[in-house]
């Protein structure tokens, strides 16, 4: 099983999770999120004080699908996300060593 | 403002009474069931509409505060009010219209003489307190509003960082004593109004005096924690500008009860001409200051400050509030601009010499009321320059000794600000153990 971990533009998110259903996608989590890389802040002011806005809002998404799945998970993130500009974002594939369901127990491929 | 109870016999003899003279001065209505009526029917419209600042005030403060201190800028406004209607009622009432009868001439009507006592239920024209003015009731009902919004001007300035009780207690003294003793030396026919002092709806005597509490108390209180550092000014952005406009907006609206109902008479054509003018000439003047802000911060920032644009309206409404009679739609709206110039470089400049004000309130209701007050002369002929200075210092003065003492007392006795922790994790928690938005909190 693998973890995908996607940072993508929060106005992504709908088409992104609509192209993953229709891979077979079947859960994920969504988190807002703060964060930057190379599309660094800007500065703002407010009533005449000038402050430095560094941080970028995104949207994560941690998802865990069975190994085979996981690359085509990946290319399909990559290609519905990309905007093209600076700040689309970053994906990381970890391994994941168990998973359960809650209701019934069941463990591994069984629970995603 | 009760001035009209001595001046009216004296017009009633002067003129005719059918209002054919041609004078600059409003020929006084004759003394009818109708005027009485239409006079008690202007304060209690009037004083509904300022009540509605109240919650103007409430908005536009917890929309300017940070998410964690929004509770209690709430409770503080509701708190606030109740009290001035209290201690007003208790106190502030027969100290701010001694009605002649004064302790020491034209300076103190004396302590503790009654509590407000309003007519008896279901008087007739004989059981009027004062048959040729208005109700009573209505009369103190009007008048308890803008002791209430004298208070709020205060509690913006200070927020974030000082504690609920404290802050109470300064509110209580300012609408039992500070401000009913300096509004009797004009509106109860005191000092300043004998020496012609004239301040319409009270740039002076309700704004300027919020203002300068609260300056003293933000200096008394300090800046926020990580306010000013190293030589820079860090910005505090506001947890909600919808909030804050929509306070800007309700503000605007009760001015015209505020500005409109100080006419204190509605029984004449006069009045009424004279009422509408005040409606128009308010509005202007709010006009002109936010444009003006508007266009001063596209200026100078490259864009646009919405917070500005906000206190830019109400600078110009604080500025017309002293004169919205005697101008004209165009004088009162530069009056106003006046006003948005004012805010837009006080606000950086009170933040350049360490003064925190949270949302503006020194530039808006202080120094807008101050130059409000100045301004009457170039309008109204019956003011002058001299008279208005000699006004502005002497409530300045006493303002800022009073409040002074009263913000020393209370943090000697109870101490005035928070901890740092609780300033840091925000007041609602720490000290009322209630988030204003619970389901969009990080714990």
């Amino acid at each position: 099983m693998k973890l995908i971990i996607a940072t993508i533009k929060p106005f992504k998110l709908e088409e992104v999770r609509e192209a993953l259903t229709e891979i077979g996608v079947r859960g994920m989590m969504v988190t807002e999120i703060k964060g930057f890389g190379s599309q660094s802040g800007h500065t703002e002011i407010y009533r005449g004080a000038e402050y430095a806005v560094n941080f970028v809002p995104k949207v994560k998404l941690e998802i865990v699908v069975g190994a085979d799945l996981a690359e085509q998970v990946v290319e399909t993130i990559v290609s519905t996300a990309k905007t093209g500009k600076i700040g689309d974002g970053k994906i990381f594939v970890l391994d994941v060593a168990q998973a359960v369901r809650v209701r019934t127990g069941e463990t591994d491929a069984d629970a995603i | 403002m009760k001035l009209s109870k001595t001046l009216l016999p004296l017009t009633l003899i002067a003129l005719p009474g059918m209002g054919l003279a041609q004078d600059a001065v409003v020929p006084a209505a004759v003394p009818t069931d109708v005027v009485f009526i239409l006079n008690s029917l202007l304060f209690l419209v009037g004083g509904f509409l300022v009540f509605w600042m109240a919650a103007g005030f409430a908005m536009l403060e917890a929309g300017l505060v940070r998410s964690k201190n929004v509770t209690m800028q709430l409770i503080k406004n509701v708190s606030l009010f109740s009290l001035a209607a209290i201690m007003y009622y208790l106190i502030g009432y027969n100290l701010m219209y001694p009605l002649g009868d004064w302790g020491i001439e034209g300076w103190f009507s004396g302590l503790f003489g009654s509590v407000a006592v309003l007519e008896a239920v279901g008087i007739d024209a004989s059981g009027a307190d004062d048959y040729g003015y208005a109700s009573t009731g209505s009369d103190f009902f009007f008048q308890l509003m803008f002791v209430a919004t004298t208070a709020s001007i205060v509690s913006g300035t200070v927020a974030e960082r000082i504690k609920l009780w404290p802050f109470l207690a300064f509110v209580v003294v300012l609408t039992a004593f500070i401000y009913p003793l300096q509004a009797s030396w004009s509106w109860g026919g005191g000092y300043l109004s004998e020496k012609g002092f004239s301040d319409f709806a009270g740039s002076t005597i309700v704004h300027s005096v919020g203002g300068w509490a609260a300056l003293t108390g933000a200096i008394i209180l300090g800046p926020r924690l990580g306010k000013y550092k190293d030589g820079r000014v860090i910005p505090v952005p506001g947890s909600n500008l919808a909030l804050a406009t929509l306070g800007t907006f309700i503000l605007w609206l009760g001015w015209f009860g505020f500005n409109g109902a100080s006419q204190l008479a509605m029984g004449s054509i006069g009045d009424v001409a004279d009422i509408s003018r005040i409606f128009a000439n308010t509005n202007a003047a709010a006009a002109g200051g936010s444009i003006v802000a508007l266009v001063l911060t596209q200026l100078l920032y490259k864009k646009p400050d919405l917070t500005m644009v906000l206190n830019g309206a109400l600078a110009g409404l604080v500025s017309i509030t002293a004169e919205p009679l005697a101008p004209t739609l165009g004088a009162a709206t530069l009056i106003g601009a006046v006003g948005g110039v004012i805010v837009v470089f006080a606000v950086p400049f009170l933040d350049k010499i360490k003064i925190d004000d949270v949302v503006g309130a020194i530039p808006v209701h202080l120094m807008a009321g101050i130059w409000g007050t100045l301004a009457v002369p170039l309008t109204n002929s019956d003011a002058s320059f001299a008279n208005q200075i000699v006004g502005i210092l002497l409530v300045g003065v006493f303002t800022v000794v009073a409040s002074t003492v009263v913000w020393y007392v209370i943090k000697a006795v109870m101490g005035l600000r928070v901890d740092e922790e609780t300033e840091i994790n925000g007041l609602d928690m720490a000290e009322l153990g209630m988030e204003a938005y619970p389901e969009f909190s990080k714990g």
